[in-house]
Parts: C-alpha cells; structure tokens; sequence
C-alpha cells in the first residue's frame, strides 16, 4: 500500500470525448497510491476502459491533466510511459515465440543478451510456465497464453501495470485461480496495478480500493467491503452483489436515522446516506442476507407480514423470493443450517431486519 | 450388453457407418461433379492437348510414311541410297495427289528457311519421273536434295514426336551434328521475350505493392463507414473491362494526350513525350489494372490483424515505426504473398494491354502464343511457347512455395 503520501497517478479534472457532442468521461478526479490495486468496475460504456487507455497514452484527454510520478503525462508518447499492459484478448504477437514475446520490451529497450536471457527465464518462472518459452502463442492454451501476456507486462520492470480485463476470455474455473495468482504476484512485486472489470465478484477478489464506473463518472471509490456494506447510491448498491429496492418518501429524519414512508404498506427505518429534506423520494437498499424470516417480536425495528412467493434451493442457502410491502421480488438468503423454519409457497410469514441493515439512497 | 456382444458389433459397425454416410458422401459428390467435369474438359483436357501438341510431329510421318521409314535404316553419314529417294518419290508423288506438299514444304520451311518453295518444286517433278535412278534425277532437280543436311533434318522430322518446337521456344535447336546449340544469334527471340514477361511481371508486382500496401492499411484503419467509399472507389475500374479500361490508357496516354497536354502546360517537360507504345505505358496501364488483385488480399489480412498488437508494442516501449514494422508488418506477410503472386501470375499471362499500350520491344510471351496460333498457323510453336511458359509459373509457384509457403497465404 501506499508507502509516500504522494500519489502515483493523478487524473485531474480529466474529460474525453470521441464525437465532441457526448462526454465519455466526465470530469474524473482520481489519485492512485504507489503501490496499490486499484479496480475500474463498471458496465461497458461506463468509461473505465476509456479512463485505462489514456492512462496508457492510446487516448488524450480532451481536458484536465494526468499526472504519473509528479509529471504530467497528458502528450507523453505510449512507449516512453514506461507501463505494462495486458490486453483483453492477450495480443501476444503471433509471430513470435514466447520467448521472443518476452524478450521483445526488453529488446527495445537495449538490455544486454545475457541480461535479456535472465530476465525472461525469472519472468516465465514468476508465472509458472518455464518450459513453454519456444512455442508460438498459438500453441498455448487460453490460460497459458494469459500467463505469457502477464509475463511480458511485467518483464521490462515497470511501475506501473495496466490491465483491459484479463480474464474475461478464461472460463470460470481458471479465472478463479487467476485472480488469486495476479493477486499474489502483485503483493510480491509491490507493482502498482489498475485493473479494468466488469466482473463485481473479481473486482471485490482482487482490489486493494474499487472504483465504480457509470456514466463516465466514479460513482464510488472505496475498499471492497464497503463497497459491499456501505454503497453511497442506489447504483452501487445496485451493481455490486445482490440488493432488495424499496420504493418510498422520507417521512423523518433524525440524524443517524430516519423513517421511509411506504405508500399504501408503512414505515419503515433506516440510516440516512444520500437523502435530502423530509418529504424527498429516496430508494431502501437491503442485502438478502440481513432479512431474517419469523423473528421473535421485538428483535428488529422493521418488521412485516410477507408472502412466500418462490423458493430455489442452491445447497448452502435458499433463495426465498417473498412480497412485502408491495415489492414482489424480495429476495431473502436462507442459510440451509439447524433451526431453520420450512417454508412453502405462498405461506405468509414475518420478515425483520436492523435499521442499520437499510441504507436510503437515492431516488433509483 | 455384455462384452463379447460389443466386439461382435464391432466388426460390423464400420460398414453401418459406412451405409449411414453414403448417402451424404453421395450428396456431396453430386454436388462437386458438375465444377469438376467443367473444370476437367475445359481446363485440365485443353492444357494436357497444349502439351502434347508442342511435342507433336504428324506432317512428315503422315504425309512422307515410306521416306519415313527408309529413313529409319540410314546411317547418316552420307547421303541417303537410292532406296531412300525411291521412296521419296512414290510419297511425293501421293503427296502431290493429297495436295499435302504444301504441309511437308511448311513443316521443313520451320527448320531450313527457304526450303517450301524446293518441296513444292520436287513435288511438281516427282510426278513426271518414272524410273530409277531417282536419286540423280532428284540431284538434278536441286543441290538441296544432295546436301546431307536437309536429309538429316528430313530425318529428325520423320519422328511422330518432336523437341523441335520446345528447344525452339527457349531459342535452342539441334545442330547438323545432333547437338543442342544455341541458335544463330540474329534468330534468337524467346529468352529475351521471357525475360522480358518476368520482367515486366515484377515491375507490375512491386509497383502494384508499393501503391497498394499503404491504400490496405488506410483501408483497413479506417472507420467502415469511410473505408467503404473508398473500397468502391477502388473497385470500381474492377467492374469494368480490361479491354475499355486499355482503351482509356490508350486515349490518356498518347502524344497528343491530356498527361503531355498537362505536362507541357505544367512546363516539366519541353516536348511531348513518348509514353504510350513504350515499356513505360504498359507498366503503368498494368499496374492500374493490376492494383486491387494486390491490394484486396492485404486489406483482408489487414482486417483482421487487432489494433492492440500494436498498442501492446508501444506499451512495451516501441516506437510508432519499430511497433509498425516489427509486430504489425510481418503479420500482413500471408496477404503481401497472396497478392503478389496472384498479379505475379496474372501479369505473366498478359496479351491486350501490352498489344495496345506497348511498343514492338514490350510484347509479352502471350504475344507470340497469338501470333502463331493466329497468323502463323504454328500450332506447335505456339503450345511449347505455352508450355515453357506454365512450367516456367509452375517453378515459380515451387519456389515460393518453399519461401514463402503457400498453406500460410490468406486470399480474404
């Protein structure tokens, strides 16, 4: 993590436009710790990887500045920014073996043979593929073929890695296993990564911080847990893991907690996290795991009648989907342990959750 | 099912594939024959009578079968016997009949120049000898018929199959000795037209390269909805014919054409220039026509080569050029082959354009496949001309092949 209180990467300000009449990325401030993982998250066009490639230099800012180690680097030429890069489908050159792939940055940049011989071996060491370094990329697996597209993002040193979602091409399994592997080379080499995403759970797996894209703006920027636990808006909480919406007015306000009118079903309370006066329409974020089904009465300040609707067993948990307070795709997370009550469709029991639990965000 | 059922099935599920595919392998060569007796009898029959007519030799044994084979026991040392002219006589006089004296005139006027008018002239005589001794009456007749050469050509053309027209082609022939030699140098005329076809096909090939490789990468760098515009722009001369867009070079180029018009007005030259019936006239009006059987193969391989491997070249510290040539060009490499051997090929095949746009020192090899098969009536000379010409791509085809390999070659 961050070892200076210097940042390493600073974006100021910085917009881009392709046609000049919409705004890909709007007026984005971010600053990137030495040192740190940081995700770009968001769903495509939301402008992360617009945000990536100018980093890379492939893009210029139609304003603002970016800044990399104190200089800005706004009109830098791509090869003197020093950065790795992995791209989305690899683009290991297929003319070349892997070796050659490898020894290609360093090449470039006038290593010494012998060095160049070292450098590769220890980087296809680093990724695990040391015999592989004479085929051709076409020879190699979707998996291997990533390992080598790593290996030569990190090869010539660089402190800076970026990444255009790496693993989008792996099937689940091997993804999984990546995602620790990156993770654990990047805590080796205390390289500075960014990494783009549209996969939530690999952006909660690997981030040391999480930016949320939507819009061309960062929506959030914030660890992985609190991004889970404490969404700041309706579109967070809505994008990142599973979320139950309610509808509804703010009836009170109280500092740190307030009350939601429900029309037509009632009040329920919640914290305050983006609501405005007394009056305003605000959208309840809940995840499913916090709803507890028939509490005793009296646990929980919310607490009301609903309606089993559907239940779908997935071995741990059951996925219960009920209606309550006029919201008929409530889904409740059931751990499948001792104690737990048997429910059927279309029995009526009682839901309960902590006002803490319930975040009032924005009108969705 | 137990064990010894699945290896009992198993003897007898071959043939049940078998039957389960023929009706589909039935199919599919249904639907293959019709190309493949096209190609057969259209193709393949008219190229395998091409190379036999260049070494076909039918107008002596056919017309002069007894000299023919009188001929076979002469020692050939001296002049023949008189068995020999015997013979000669009784063909010659058949001939005469069968008005086929002309044929043998013409057959030997291609090894011996001059000679026609002598055959027909002996023919005329033949028929008005009636007696031995033929051969003093045939001395008397003309010198010719006492010269060992002409008997020995007489000879060698009595043969049914002949390397006469081959040797030919290359500008070889037999010598009075029997040996391959060179000939007489005021003659030689087929190697400086083949070279001439290789190097006129090259100049095409390179310039057509040149023009097209960036016109590819623009095409194929630019958003669709422009590169289209410019797609059809360049298909468009595609669609018309070779023969009106000859005719255009024709008008364009020509003395008193809009280039020497522009040129003078332009004052970059003083004088009109030479550009059509000159190599220079026929290269360009090639080149032109040439240019998309280059280019579409490029732009198709271009097509599919990603942005990001250039991109992942200058992250890793390569300049614009290095990136461009070192990742993004050896790419392109199976279209650059493609193309260029697809117009390599075609250029070598040449007739309209050059015969239109070319002067006297620019006809190509297909020139002359015309002129005999046309206005010479040589059949022969114009199927080894052809022949050289195909075995000539054929080795070309093989060495590329083990250059470049042909299997790594994309056409889109």
């Amino acid at each position: 993590m961050g070892t200076t209180n210097d940042p390493f990467v600073t974006f100021s300000d910085v917009q881009k436009t392709y046609d000049g009449e919409t705004l890909v990325v709007k007026n984005l401030n971010l600053r990137i710790e030495q040192g740190e993982f940081l995700t770009l998250l968001g769903p495509s066009g939301s402008g992360k990887t617009t945000t990536l490639m100018m980093l890379a230099g492939f893009e210029v800012p139609t304003h603002g500045r970016i800044e990399m180690g104190g200089v800005e680097i706004n009109n830098v030429a791509p090869h003197k920014r020093n950065i790795g890069m992995v791209f989305q489908n690899y683009a290991l050159f297929p003319h070349m073996t892997v070796e050659e792939n490898l020894a290609f940055p360093l090449q470039v940049r006038k290593v010494a043979k012998d060095e160049i011989a070292k450098k590769v071996q220890r980087a296809l060491d680093m990724v695990q593929m040391p015999q592989m370094s004479k085929r051709r990329p076409a020879q190699l697996s979707g998996g291997q073929q990533q390992r080598v597209a790593l290996a030569r993002a990190l090869v010539f040193d660089p402190k800076l890695v970026l990444m255009d979602e790496p693993l989008g091409a792996l099937d689940k399994q091997l993804r999984e296993h990546m995602q620790i592997e990156i993770k654990h080379i990047h805590e080796r080499l205390g390289v500075t990564v960014v990494y783009v995403t549209h996969d939530q759970s690999e952006a909660l797996t690997m981030s040391d911080r999480v930016a949320v894209f939507n819009d061309g703006i960062i929506q959030q920027l914030a660890k992985p847990s609190d991004l889970y636990e404490r969404p700041e808006n309706s579109f967070v909480a809505q994008f990142i893991g599973e979320n139950n919406r309610l509808s509804g007015k703010v009836a009170s306000v109280n500092g740190k907690s307030c009350g939601v009118e429900i029309p037509n079903f009632g009040l329920v309370s919640a914290i305050p996290v983006s609501v405005q006066s007394v009056g305003s329409p605000t959208t309840l974020s809940l995840r499913p795991e916090r709803v507890r089904i028939n509490p005793e009465s009296g646990a929980y300040a919310n607490q009301f009648d609903a309606e089993v609707q559907e239940l779908i067993y997935l071995g741990d948990h059951t996925r219960c989907r009920v209606s309550v307070l006029g919201n008929s795709n409530f889904i409740i997370k059931v751990a499948n342990a001792e104690g737990v009550p048997s429910l059927t469709p279309g029995q009526m029991v009682r839901v309960g959750w902590k006002p803490e639990d319930c975040r009032a965000l924005d009108a969705y | 099912m137990s064990v010894s059922a699945i290896s009992d099935d198993r003897s007898t599920l071959k043939s049940r594939l078998r039957r389960a595919e023929r009706v589909q392998r039935l199919r599919a060569i249904g639907l293959v024959l019709p190309l493949f007796l096209f190609i057969l009898i259209v193709f393949v029959t008219p190229i395998i009578i091409l190379m036999t007519r260049a070494v076909d030799n039918p107008e002596i044994a056919d017309s002069l079968p007894l000299t023919s084979a009188a001929l076979a026991n002469w020692d050939r040392t001296d002049i023949p016997g008189e068995d020999v002219f015997a013979a000669f006589a009784v063909d010659l006089v058949a001939a005469q009949k069968n008005k086929a004296t002309g044929l043998i005139g013409k057959r030997l006027n291609y090894e011996m120049p001059g000679t026609r008018s002598k055959v027909l002239q002996a023919g005329r005589a033949a028929e008005k000898l009636t007696a031995a001794p033929y051969k003093e009456a045939f001395l008397k007749i003309d010198p010719l018929w006492g010269e060992i050469e002409t008997w020995k050509v007489l000879e060698r053309a009595s043969h049914r199959n002949t390397s006469f027209y081959l040797l030919k082609a290359v500008d070889l022939q037999c010598s009075a000795d029997d040996e391959i030699v060179n000939v007489a140098p005021d003659q030689a005329l087929f190697r400086d037209v083949f070279i001439r076809t290789l190097g006129i096909s090259t100049l095409v090939t390179v310039a057509t390269l040149l023009l097209g490789f960036p016109l590819a990468y623009m095409l194929a760098t630019l958003p669709p909805k422009h590169s289209n515009i410019l797609m059809i722009l360049v298909l468009l001369p595609f669609w018309t014919s070779l023969l009106v867009r000859t005719t255009a070079w024709v008008v364009l180029l020509q003395t008193e054409g809009p280039i020497n018009d522009l040129l003078l007005f332009l004052g970059l030259t003083d004088e009109r220039l030479q550009l059509i019936f000159s190599r220079f006239g026929t290269v360009v009006a090639m080149t032109h026509i040439q240019l998309p059987f280059t280019l579409l193969p490029i732009y198709s391989v271009m097509r599919t080569i990603s942005p990001n491997y250039v991109r992942a070249a200058r992250s890793l510290g390569a300049g614009p050029f290095h990136a461009f040539w070192t990742i993004y060009f050896p790419q392109t490499m199976p279209g650059i082959a493609a193309g260029c051997l697809l117009t390599f090929i075609l250029s070598l095949g040449y007739y309209i354009t050059p015969a239109l746009v070319g002067g006297p020192t620019d006809q190509m090899i297909s020139y002359f496949v015309a002129l005999y098969t046309n206005k010479e009536l040589n059949w022969g000379q114009a199927s080894a001309l052809g022949t050289i010409l195909l075995m000539a791509t054929l080795v070309l085809y093989a060495v590329y092949n083990r250059l470049v390999g042909i299997d790594k070659m994309k056409l889109g």
